[in-house]
């Protein structure tokens, strides 16, 4: 198990290169002079030439890519001209902000998610099958940032059982109760789509299994029902169902930037966005490439627990 | 028009095309309907509610028409999300195919691009291309359309790879053609449906993805408006004038929704095997619809009585099972034999309530233990008896046995659900039932997973879970069809002994009759759903009565016997929701005489023997008196 998970280490070290490259390449697509896109109606020449300097950017382009991926292995992923601080610890501030909404919207969407499928795999064609059903339909088709907007208006404030944007109450909040009544609502809207995704896949995975050979030789043995479904026929599932978690766990990721606009949410995505917005691009680079080496490192996690669940993949 | 039925058949892709078309109505309409200008601002009339005078959904934070705006804005997203579809759809494709058709070297260096691309999340790339190019709503299209790039191009290389390896190709590369008349002629209109099933089920997903890019301020850009924008603006008042965001809101919802009924509609409609609708619904028990009379219960350990199980498929109704009588007794071994599709299977599956439903119904007659009829009996209390009183034994052991748990676990369990017994009580069990089924090295091979096993051991753990709980019944289900001919010996010599041992009964199913005279003190043969003929084994063996029987047994291969013809039976089992009246043999039967054709013909014979047949090829009547 130990020289697997080594190995898939070394095997995400290409991967990892070749996000960087992507990265600095889509970045030197911009038209025209990047000193003068930043400066915008500063642009003097004076000002242009300083920026150039400051930013290595009258280097050729293969020697500007090893100097910032020389900078980035040591930690060093520039400074945010817009914060006027390390780019690394902007990113790294507000990540944690966005690990606590998307890992819990992807605890959460795993979770409801097979409860759902497997409950509706169980029930095929009765009326949880058919509840369970339509609100997926809705659940995916919801677009996250609205149906944040719209659980605002509805618990935040017509009902008030809960606050309407931030992370913590500005006056004398910061504890944990005080954080947990914060997620609520963003990690449910970040996770309905995911939930849906996750709840029709199981359902399929679970109506697959279910017709198999073996599901029938653990209903000869006299297996409770229960016993069949949760164990049996849930476990044989998980082996399609988990792969699909570490995609949905992406896509939690990507929409956290909406809800983190909707609710004000102090996380990477919003960083990101107005980064862009004030074009300060070597926020928006550091922060691209720091996001997607964390979630490829993740993926990598899904993989051992793959390997971990089915005894039938060679580690 | 065959497949527009079929899309149409289905309910909900029929809601979904209504939707979306009303929405291209209206949105089509948008240029000759009389609609204020959708940018014309009047800030005296900001924020008006619905139906107010003169602007029927209301205004905005500028006093712009709502309707006007959410019209505009429609066309707007559906255009550019359809666009993003579209170049995502082509590009990708294009690479897919190129990829899967040269191969090699290009289709891997591709490959891992594409496999760089789908390895983070995709808003990243959106965001840093959106970054690059700047804010607007072409920028936000041209993103959103290159995210899509890698999905297509995996999905399509995959496609192209399976058909490259064609014969079809193989042909027309020999014939001369250019590579690109091949990819253009040849390969494209195979895939093409797989294209736009793919471009069907993300379109929706890229109109929401510009919208969302909008709505975060990096699409379209004031004063023009798309769905995603409009919502955007809105937040700002959200609390005080919902109405503003919600109507854009249930817009884009409407669209998403619909475009997806009809994506999976469609998707349902091509797929084919999904088409098929015959997938079976996984119910712990098989169905029960009984109108006839029960029965009256006999003095068999295991008695099936006139049962009829049937298949409901659509309108057509299957009769696997046509009213099959069989009885064992303890330490009796009863071989059952026919044919696939026989309905064998059936019969031993209804006995526990095994036969998947739907399709399944057991729909008449009874199946009791020592009494005790099964068929009515509630879930728990079948459930306690199988495995622990009627058990077991399938005939492929690498499919039947659970491939993600060790093979002691899985008859531990077994133990486990009927015993309150510890962990260590089961496992020392399951090692002492390995030993008696002669598993060699059974305190290792407990811990082995069914694929570390050979087919005869897992066939042999498969007869030591049925043993697991000392049952009185065995139910072997071909046990030994799928194993080479030693170890199938070896298994059936195992069987005989454990009879001997416990006074197991057994129900042995095969299609063998070299099989069935090893083991069986009865036979009964088994054609279209029906006991055509029973009786002890030798006997029915040496001179058999129904011409099916006849046939059959002169299909065995007989080692020494010299050049012998093999008759094999012409043509083909009845399909068993059509079955002619009279003999269900009579198509197939050399002796066939034109009254088989008519009314029912009973099972009926001297002693122990019985044949459904006018004209048997033995009379029993003679016979028996003799061996008497």
């Amino acid at each position: 198990m130990g020289g697997y998970i080594i190995k898939r280490l070394i095997s995400a070290i290409p991967v990892l290169l070749g996000i960087t490259i992507i990265v600095f390449l889509i970045m030197s697509l911009i038209p025209g002079d990047p000193a003068t896109a930043i400066l915008g109606s500063y642009a003097t020449p004076e000002n242009v030439a300083k920026i150039n300097r400051d930013l290595g950017l009258d280097k050729p382009m293969v020697q500007r890519y090893f100097i910032w991926l020389f900078n980035m292995v040591q930690g060093d992923f520039g400074r945010s001209y817009s914060l006027n601080r390390p780019v690394i610890d902007e990113v790294l501030e507000r990540f944690t902000a966005t690990l606590v909404l998307a890992g819990t919207s992807f605890v959460l969407c795993s979770i409801l998610g097979i409860l759902a499928g497997v409950v509706s795999a169980a029930r095929q064609y009765g009326w949880a099958d058919k509840a369970i059903t339509f609100t997926v339909l809705i659940g995916i088709s919801v677009p996250s940032f609205f149906l944040g907007m719209m659980m605002i208006l509805l618990f935040a404030v017509n009902l008030k059982w809960l606050p309407v944007s931030g992370m913590y109450a500005i006056y004398g909040g910061g504890d944990l109760w005080d954080l947990a009544k914060h997620l609520v609502m963003p990690a449910l809207a970040l996770s309905a789509v995911a939930t849906g995704v996750i709840a029709r896949l199981a359902r399929s995975a679970m109506l697959e299994v279910l017709r198999l050979d073996y599901i029938r030789t653990a209903r000869a043995k006299g297996l409770p029902e229960r016993r069949v479904i949760m164990g049996h026929a849930l476990r044989a599932a998980m082996v399609s169902i988990i792969p699909v978690l570490g995609i949905q766990a992406g896509f939690v990721l990507s929409g956290s930037v909406y809800i983190e606009i909707v609710f004000q949410w102090p996380g990477a995505g919003r960083m990101l966005v107005d980064a862009i917005l004030s074009r300060d691009l070597l926020l928006v680079q550091g922060g691209v490439v720091f996001i997607a080496a964390c979630y490829v490192l993740f993926n990598i996690l899904v993989d051992v627990a793959q390997s971990l669940l089915d005894p039938r993949i060679k580690t | 028009m065959h497949f527009l039925t079929l899309l149409f058949r289905n309910q909900l892709a029929a809601l979904g095309a209504v939707v979306l078309g009303a929405i291209l109505v209206a949105v089509l309409l948008t240029p000759v309907l009389p609609l204020q200008d959708p940018n014309a601002t009047a800030t005296p009339d900001r924020f008006l509610s619905p139906f107010a005078e003169g602007h029927l959904l209301g205004t905005d934070h500028l006093g712009r028409d709502l309707l006007s705006r959410l019209l505009h804005g429609t066309l707007l997203s559906l255009g550019v999300g359809v666009a993003a579809a579209l170049i995502a759809g082509i590009i990708g494709s294009a690479i897919g195919i190129v990829a899967g058709y040269v191969g090699g070297r290009t289709d891997n260096i591709i490959m891992r691009g594409v496999d760089m691309l789908m390895a983070f999340p995709y808003i990243l790339l959106a965001l840093a291309i959106v970054a690059a190019l700047g804010p607007g709503l072409l920028n936000a299209l041209i993103a959103v359309a290159a995210v899509n790039i890698p999905f297509f191009a995996r999905n399509i290389r995959g496609v192209t790879v399976g058909l490259a390896g064609r014969e079809f190709i193989d042909a027309a590369r020999l014939s001369g053609m250019s590579h690109t008349r091949i990819i253009l002629t040849e390969l494209l209109p195979n895939v093409l449906p797989v294209i736009i099933i793919a471009m069907s089920t993300t379109v929706g997903w890229m109109i929401l993805e510009t919208a969302g890019l909008s709505f975060l301020g990096l699409g379209s850009q004031p004063p023009q408006a798309d769905l995603g924008s409009m919502l955007g603006e809105a937040r700002s008042a959200l609390i005080t004038y919902p109405h503003v965001s919600v109507i854009p809101g249930l817009m884009i919802f409407l669209i998403v929704m619909s475009v997806n009924l009809l994506g999976d509609g469609l998707r349902d409609a091509l797929d084919p095997r999904l088409r098929s609708g015959a997938l079976s619904r996984p119910r712990a028990i098989t169905l029960v619809e009984r109108e006839d009379e029960v029965p009256a219960a006999t003095d068999d350990l295991l008695a099936i009585q006139d049962l009829q199980t049937q298949f409901h498929v659509g309108d057509r109704i299957y009769r696997a099972v046509g009213g099959v009588s069989l009885a064992v007794r303890p330490g009796e071994c009863l071989g059952l034999i026919g044919e696939s599709g026989s309905g064998k299977s059936v019969t031993a599956l209804s006995v526990m309530g095994l036969v998947s439903s739907p399709p399944g119904v057991i729909t008449g007659g009874a199946v009791r233990f020592q009494g005790t009829d099964l068929i009515g009996a509630r879930y728990e209390a079948l459930r306690r008896m199988r495995g622990d009183r009627v058990a077991y034994i399938f005939q492929d052991p690498l499919s039947t046995l659970h491939p993600l748990y060790r093979v002691g676990d899985q008859l531990a369990e077994a133990i486990r659900s009927h015993h309150k017994v510890g962990h260590k009580e089961a496992r020392e069990r399951a090692v002492q039932l390995f030993e008696d089924v002669r598993i060699p090295n059974a305190k290792s091979r407990i811990d082995n997973y069914p694929h570390e096993m050979s087919g005869g051991m897992r066939q042999r753990v498969g007869i030591a879970m049925a043993l697991a709980n000392d049952p009185d019944v065995i139910i072997a289900d071909e046990p030994t069809t799928a194993l080479d001919v030693t170890v199938q010996a070896q298994i059936l010599s195992l069987l005989n002994d454990l009879r001997r041992d416990r006074g197991l009964a057994i129900l042995f199913i095969t299609h063998d009759f070299g099989v069935v005279a090893q083991l069986c003190d009865r036979i009964a043969v088994m054609y279209a759903g029906r006991i055509v003929e029973e009786g002890p084994t030798t006997a029915v063996l040496e001179r058999p009565a129904h011409p099916y029987t006849k046939r059959l047994i002169a299909c065995v291969p007989e080692l020494g016997g010299g050049r012998r013809e093999l008759a094999a039976i012409t043509g083909l089992p009845p399909v068993v929701n059509d079955l002619p009246p009279g003999c269900a043999f009579a198509p197939r039967c050399d002796k066939v005489r034109a009254d088989c054709k008519h009314g029912e013909i009973a099972l009926a014979g001297p002693g122990a023997r019985a044949v459904r047949c006018l004209y048997p090829e033995a009379d029993l009547q003679k016979g028996e008196e003799t061996t008497a």
